[in-house]
């Protein structure tokens, strides 16, 4: 069978939520044709071992992502700003997913 | 077995040969479905309803009470003995016809277990209530593709239609009720089979005319399950799901 781009439907990012409260992380990626079949893809290709309590479908197109070139100017000058980490601060006992 | 006992250990076997068999079915597309994604959406679904299969034969085996398992049920016994509805052993044929034959016996099991919870015998009630989240899932996957494949290309659509014209002789099928049934009825095991057929046919009227799909106006159906008539895909389906339990008996690994 061919395997051109458009027989697989488009590209859709996953992210799923572990737990009450916690962020969605990404999961990972997968092709379907719309916003339902990728939904349900997600559910059966990244949560078949409960990992999830919550799932979002984004297509990959609709992310706009930093460049590689762009690492100098963005990410760089936080290098020599220790103090904007918060390790000044004791963190309250009991508090998880930091 | 009195004849209570009888008829729930048919039911079992109708229930979960049914599962056994579609899902067996559906593993056959392991590695092979059109998209990746849903190579794994199909086997999932394979694994829950072998899943289910294991509970009715475990409890089939029980009633039975002969010192049998689920395993002797499932790998030692001859088509003539098998009680699965016709529709669960045809085969696979395009994606169209998989998707097809499961979105009829979905809607099926998906009224059926939900009534089943009901049930006045607790076993079966625990069975259907852990069945019933999975199901779930499995019609809202399958009407999905419905309507995707009814109402998609006109390839899809001429392909989803031939299914469904194929198909449609061997749903009668699944609401065949006999004395046996009958006595499950009246003791509040079983639910009536009118009732699931009129819920099972609303449903699909919906969903296949949202899909553009017609519903064949030949009115014949087949069947024969509940005796143990089955259509000759069967036998070839139990010879190779069969083959290396009868060929080693007993071999573990």
């Amino acid at each position: 069978m061919e395997n051109k781009d458009q027989s697989q439907g488009i590209l859709w990012e996953v992210f799923i939520q572990g737990n009450p409260g916690i962020p969605h992380k990404h999961a990972g990626s997968l092709h379907a044709p719309d916003a339902e079949m990728a939904l349900q893809a997600a559910r059966d290709v990244y949560t078949r071992r409960s990992e999830g309590i919550s799932i979002w479908v984004v297509p990959a197109a609709n992310i706009t992502a930093s460049s590689p070139e762009d690492n100098g100017s963005f990410f760089e000058p936080s290098n020599d700003k220790p103090y904007r980490h918060p390790t000044f601060y004791k963190v309250p006992e009991g508090v998880k997913y930091l | 077995m009195n004849a209570l006992e009888t008829a729930k250990f048919e039911l079992c076997l109708r229930l979960g040969d049914s599962a056994l068999i579609i899902g067996h079915r559906l593993s056959e597309w392991c590695g092979h479905a059109p998209i990746l994604e849903e190579d794994i959406a199909l086997t999932n679904v394979a694994l829950d309803f072998v899943g289910l299969s294991r509970n009715l034969l475990s409890y089939a085996a029980q009633i039975q009470n002969e010192g049998k398992t689920e395993d002797d049920m499932a790998y030692l016994r001859d088509v003539v003995l098998y009680r699965n509805t016709l529709i669960t052993e045809q085969p696979n044929g395009d994606f169209a016809f998989t998707m097809t034959r499961q979105f009829f016996y979905d809607a099926f099991t998906y009224f059926y277990y939900k009534e089943l919870c009901n049930s006045h015998d607790l076993t079966l009630k625990g069975i259907a209530e852990k069945a019933v989240k999975e199901i779930d899932y499995h019609l809202r996957h399958s009407t999905e593709w419905m309507y995707r494949l009814g109402d998609g290309t006109t390839e899809s659509h001429q392909r989803t239609q031939d299914a469904v014209d194929e198909l449609w002789m061997y749903t009668g099928d699944m609401f065949a009720s006999d004395e046996n049934y009958q006595l499950l009825v009246e003791n509040n095991i079983g639910p009536a089979m009118e009732k699931i057929k009129e819920q099972w046919s609303i449903k699909v009227n919906e969903v296949l005319e949202r899909a553009t799909l017609k519903i064949p106006s030949a009115t014949f159906m087949q069947s024969g399950s509940l005796k143990g008539f089955h259509t000759e895909h069967l036998g070839f389906l139990l010879a190779e799901m069969q083959h290396i339990p009868r060929s080693y008996p007993n071999s573990t690994w």
